[in-house]
């Protein structure tokens, strides 16, 4: 099982100290993030895109170029890349030349993106937003896998003899996720290619997460890729710790209160009870995240979001310190013994390039 | 005897509230008015559910109590609505509800709009407010609105121009459930196209 971070890349205002963190200090303090996600021993670090205030992640392959530097094991990954308002062209050559220069330690999130007035600023239309997603990745996937593509779609202009460079490392193109919080569309895409499929699971009830992976499960079956617990799901999570689990609520409160995606609505009592969200002790967030099993079944991804709604870089290195320590060795050890051992991992580029070899032998 | 679902929605804020004193009402005598159907009403007080109204604005989910509120109206298969009259329209709170409400669940929905207010100079936003809120829902609002002022309320009108009023809605909207077929619940998780027939 991989665990993770995953970062949406919000510049907000501390609202404990009124402080705004700048842009340049908040892209230097994401690469000591990602960087210390290693040093804990963690095995994933995803950052997400946009391309309006307050974010800065408008350029992820450049941020993870730049961590895959300075990084030896950590793999890299999106959360998510925008499969519509992006050129899948670009996406293809972008996340190839991170592959290579990471040494294989990428893959990549599929999400459509919901911010409305990004579209026109790429050309683009909101409600096309499904059909984008299905047309772009067709190309996307097609790019990794043919040297020389001849294509024609809807919402690109026609490609003639046209090689995607560099090619994929090894020519096994990169995994991918897609992700998704309610659009069966998406849970279905992911089937049909036998890729993965990633709930972002901290912003609904878990009976939402657990349709949509119910669904991936089904369909992935239907389209022959193995059995419906074969099938690669990643979850995301949402957590804040504490020794203590009353000092974790007392000090997460003020930013929950003004986080800016459920601020000013509900308590954060009653958005843990209604969400994965974990505000407490190391053993809490034990507990609580084992529990994910019982409802999406063995999965082989688990993210979580830490640095967001203002945390002070400090007090995020703090919590993945708890992750790292108290958190994560448990977890691994738990999941582990309670997987059958017909269940996958996440592939990986050194499993993937494995498998080609033995299909070519 | 056929079964079939009655929702009603009461905005009303005071307790006791004429608004829901009139939902009731009209509950009783779409009962009265659809003798071969048997009717389970569920009352939705939509003051209990403020604050999840409040949170799903800001969330983008609902809470479990106004989940099963939601759920409750998309499996209606015929809908009273109520709501005092402010400000020369429907209140907030009774808008509000219907703003996170699936776009799609009133389709075709027989629903019979009611208001109250402290003067009869309000009675036309029903017909202002309410029903072209109700079919820009694409729901099937009965001709009859039901409209309760203070006046109404009068000792002198208990037998009068009201309840009148109240029989004559009330008869169209079970009119409506009797040549329907069971609503049925379209399931959000459904894939209602082949794939292939995407790419």
């Amino acid at each position: 099982m991989q665990f993770g971070i995953f970062s949406v890349s919000d510049i907000t205002t501390d609202p404990t100290t009124g402080q705004t963190p700048t842009e340049a200090e908040r892209i230097k303090n994401i690469v000591t993030i990602a960087k210390h996600a290693e040093e804990v021993g963690l095995d994933v670090f995803a950052l997400g895109e946009h391309h309006n205030e307050p974010f800065f992640s408008s350029s992820p392959t450049t941020t993870l170029a730049y961590i895959a530097a300075q990084t030896d094991k950590l793999l890299l990954s999106t959360a998510t890349t925008l499969i519509t308002t992006n050129d899948p062209v670009k996406i293809a050559e972008d996340f190839a030349m991170l592959q290579h220069l990471s040494g294989g330690r990428v893959d990549l999130m599929m999400g459509r993106g919901n911010t409305g007035p990004v579209y026109p600023w790429f050309g683009k239309d909101i409600r096309a937003g499904i059909p984008l997603a299905i047309e772009n990745y067709a190309l996307l996937h097609k790019l990794w896998r043919e040297h020389v593509v001849d294509w024609q779609g809807k919402f690109r202009t026609p490609l003639q003899s046209f090689t995607s460079t560099p090619r994929p490392l090894d020519d096994v193109p990169p995994f991918v996720w897609h992700g998704s919080i309610r659009s069966p569309e998406i849970a279905e895409q992911a089937a049909f290619y036998g890729d993965g499929f990633f709930a972002n699971h901290i912003f609904w009830p878990k009976e939402h997460t657990q349709r949509m992976v119910g669904l991936y499960r089904e369909r992935f079956a239907h389209y022959g890729h193995g059995d419906p617990d074969q099938a690669i799901v990643g979850l995301g999570g949402q957590v804040f710790m504490r020794r203590n689990s009353q000092d974790a609520v007392n000090e997460f409160r003020p930013y929950f209160d003004n986080a800016p995606v459920y601020g000013h609505g509900p308590s954060l009592e009653e958005f843990t009870s209604q969400t994965p969200l974990t505000v407490g002790s190391p053993q809490q967030v034990i507990d609580r995240t084992l529990g994910f099993r019982d409802y999406v079944g063995d999965y082989q991804r688990q993210l979580f979001l830490l640095d967001h709604a203002g945390l002070p870089v400090k007090t995020v290195l703090e919590q993945l310190d708890l992750l790292g320590e108290e958190v994560i060795p448990v977890l691994r050890k738990e999941f582990d013994s309670m997987k059958p051992a017909h269940v996958p991992d996440a592939p990986t580029h050194a499993s993937l390039l494995a498998a080609r070899q033995e299909a070519n032998a | 005897m056929k079964q079939r679902n009655l929702v009603v929605v009461s905005a009303g804020l005071s307790q006791p509230s004429s608004t829901r004193l009139l939902a009731d009402r009209l509950a009783a005598a779409t009962i009265e008015a659809g003798p071969g159907i048997e009717f389970t009403v569920t009352v939705i007080e939509l003051r209990d559910l403020a604050h999840d109204i409040a949170n799903h604005l800001l969330t983008g989910f609902p809470p479990a109590a106004l989940k099963d509120a939601l759920d409750a109206v998309a499996g209606a298969d015929a809908l009273i609505a109520v709501t005092p009259i402010f400000t020369a329209s429907y209140s907030g709170l009774f808008k509000s509800f219907f703003d996170v409400l699936d776009k799609d669940v009133l389709d075709g929905k027989p629903v019979l709009i009611a208001a109250t207010a402290g003067t009869a100079r309000h009675s036309l936003a029903l017909e202002h407010a309410l029903r072209p809120m109700f079919a820009y829902l694409h729901a099937v609002v009965v001709p009859t609105s039901v409209f309760a002022a203070s006046d109404d309320w009068g000792a002198d009108s208990a037998d009068g121009l009201l309840q009148s009023r109240i029989t004559r809605a009330a008869g169209e909207l079970a009119a409506e459930v009797e040549r329907r077929e069971p609503v049925t619940v379209a399931d959000p998780f459904a894939l209602t196209v082949d794939f292939k027939d995407l790419l």
